[in-house]
């Protein structure tokens, strides 16, 4: 756990970076400082491993006053990882990954092994261990960069704009590729960025900075999107609230309504009977298993003795349980039914998702523990 | 060209040789003792490096002979007062060179590497020294070519390894010393510098290809 404790920041030319600070990262959470230039979201994170040392205030690290601490030895416990990368020039890519254990004393065998491991891990092409790292492409050398910043293990990790430099495809892919390398290794990480969207993507909390230093707000991604503090938060947040926090729910938290469904063999009018039930004009279509086979009008049943015989019109979009509600509603405002279909393994018919559906999830009040 | 006085003298223009070989390798030894700490200074603190190079940009510009007068009160016609003019004028370019190629190590990996928790010497030493390595060598280069040179000029005061044979051959009106002494100089300086060149090309395997970083 990372504490600031009242902590500011005013440089020598009298301007504050930073301005009373307090918050907790708790263990095993990526936190977010987000904010526009000068808002001091690098000098926070540059004061957790002493590069910056507060005029005022404690931070904490599990208890324990950095102030207190070796530099150098507290440095090598917390992993670091900047935009511009910075990995050294006239080293390999293996010795560049074995940076820290070689200053803390590791022996060759140890290290090799564990630059090993992080090589698959942060997934680099195993060769391009004995390269030098002008012979990477930025994507591959960020792996580099994150691998060396993992390379003893430590329990804490500051990311300084980690991704910003590669290209939106890259730097879409190490993101989440990094999320999941997150959930295995659960590190507590200080993030810099200072795009909201990514900081939503990345943040099991989020800590927005205004100019000079202040803390607006200190929450959930979720609950940021659902009540922002103040003008300013809900300012930076964007226009596209409603969406961004679509994008945070997945299809499987809320329940499908089974919607108007209909099997292959029933009759016209059964379909007719289940649509007027509904207040639809089509009804969905599965066959004996279940496996969604579409949607079908009524109107164009007219003639027809069973739904099978009828011009099924597959699912613009089906959406599967992992997807996220504004997927889903891009399903919907693309199909002429006005819904999403859900599918889940092997393409069974899980039931419909509604406009009413997402109402109703988005007046829900803010989840306060991000799962 | 008198092959007869070259067979004659082959002994004499041997040891001139490793006189002159010796006197830039010690100019060389002694410049860079006093460059390094002076760059080193320089790099730490920026204000002095003004300074340190204007000094050592004066001497450098201080003309030889001048120089040698100007020293003969205090260290007469000595191998000491030869040497200790040569190493002044490879300091500018030692100093110059180190401190830039210690300017040129990019400022994020600086930080990472104080970031990963080397300690200061320790980081001077092992990252940031071999990144400006291939700009300090350069400076070598061109020190060691220049003292080369400039070695002929000490003959002047008795000391001047193959600078001897122009002299004499002057005093002579004899051409074959000086084509000898010529020759001789000027390949030592061509083998010296392809050497230094062999030499970084070793010790900085990841310069290659890299933009001459």
């Amino acid at each position: 756990m990372i504490t600031f404790n009242s902590v500011s920041k005013r440089f020598a030319d009298g301007t504050t970076a930073v301005d009373s600070l307090s918050l907790e990262v708790p263990d095993g959470e990526i936190a977010v400082f987000v904010g526009p230039s000068g808002c001091g979201k690098t000098t926070t994170l540059r004061m957790v491993n002493r590069m910056i040392e507060p005029t005022d205030g404690v931070i904490e690290v599990d208890g324990k006053n950095i102030l207190k601490e070796d530099p150098a030895e507290l440095r090598r416990r917390i992993g670091y990882v900047i935009q511009q990368i910075g990995l050294f020039p006239h080293r390999t890519i293996r010795e560049n990954i074995g940076t820290v254990p070689g200053l803390v004393g590791w022996d060759k065998k140890r290290t090799q092994e564990r630059v090993d491991e992080l090589i698959e891990v942060v997934g680099l092409q195993e060769d391009s261990g004995d390269r030098y790292p002008h012979e990477l492409s930025g994507g591959q050398q960020q792996r580099v960069g994150v691998a060396r910043a993992l390379a003893v293990d430590p329990p804490i990790m500051l990311m300084d704009e980690p991704f910003g430099a590669v290209d939106p495809i890259v730097r879409t892919r190490l993101q989440e590729e990094f999320l999941r390398l997150q959930q295995e290794v659960q590190k507590t990480i200080v993030f810099v960025t200072h795009d909201i969207d990514e900081a939503i993507k990345m943040g099991d909390r989020i800590a927005l900075l205004s100019q000079g230093g202040h803390l607006e707000q200190y929450a959930t991604p979720e609950e940021m999107l659902a009540s922002p503090a103040n003008e300013f938060v809900a300012d930076f947040l964007g226009g596209e609230r409603g969406l961004k926090q679509l994008a945070l729910i997945s299809v499987s938290d809320v329940d499908a309504q089974s919607g108007p469904v209909v099997t292959l063999e029933d009759t016209r009018a059964h379909a007719s009977e289940v649509a007027g039930d509904a207040n639809t004009d089509w009804v969905v279509v599965v066959d004996d298993a279940r496996h969604l086979r579409g949607w079908v009008s009524i109107e164009e049943l007219n003639g027809q003795r069973n739904v099978g015989e009828g011009n099924i019109h597959a699912f613009s979009a089906e959406v599967k349980s992992g997807d996220s509600l504004r997927t889903a509603l891009n399903a919907m405002v693309t199909s002429r039914t006005g819904v999403a279909a859900r599918v889940g393994e092997g393409g069974i018919y899980e039931g419909i998702v509604t406009h009413r559906l997402i109402n109703e999830e988005l007046s829900k009040p803010a989840q306060h523990t991000p799962d | 060209m008198d092959w007869g006085w070259v067979q004659d003298h082959l002994d004499e223009i041997q040891s001139l040789f490793f006189q002159h070989a010796q006197f830039t390798l010690l100019a060389l030894v002694y410049g860079f003792a006093i460059a390094f700490p002076l760059a080193l200074a320089a790099t730490r603190w920026p204000r002095l490096y003004t300074p340190i190079l204007g000094l050592t940009g004066i001497l450098f510009t201080i003309p030889s002979i001048a120089l040698f007068m100007l020293m003969m009160p205090f260290t007469g016609p000595t191998a000491t007062t030869c040497l200790i003019a040569l190493t002044i004028y490879t300091l500018l370019v030692l100093v110059r060179n180190t401190v830039e190629g210690l300017r040129g190590v990019p400022r994020e990996v600086r930080e990472a590497a104080e970031a990963m928790g080397y300690r200061r010497f320790k980081q001077l030493f092992r990252v940031e020294l071999p990144i400006a390595l291939p700009v300090i060598i350069a400076g070598i280069r061109i020190a060691v070519v220049t003292t080369i040179g400039l070695v002929t000029i000490t003959a002047l005061i008795g000391f001047g390894g193959l600078g001897a044979l122009f002299i004499d051959g002057f005093r002579q009106a004899f051409g074959t010393p000086i084509i000898v002494g010529f020759t001789l100089s000027v390949l030592f300086a061509v083998v010296a510098d392809v050497a230094l060149v062999g030499a970084q090309r070793m010790l900085t395997p990841w310069a290659r290809g890299a933009g001459g970083r």
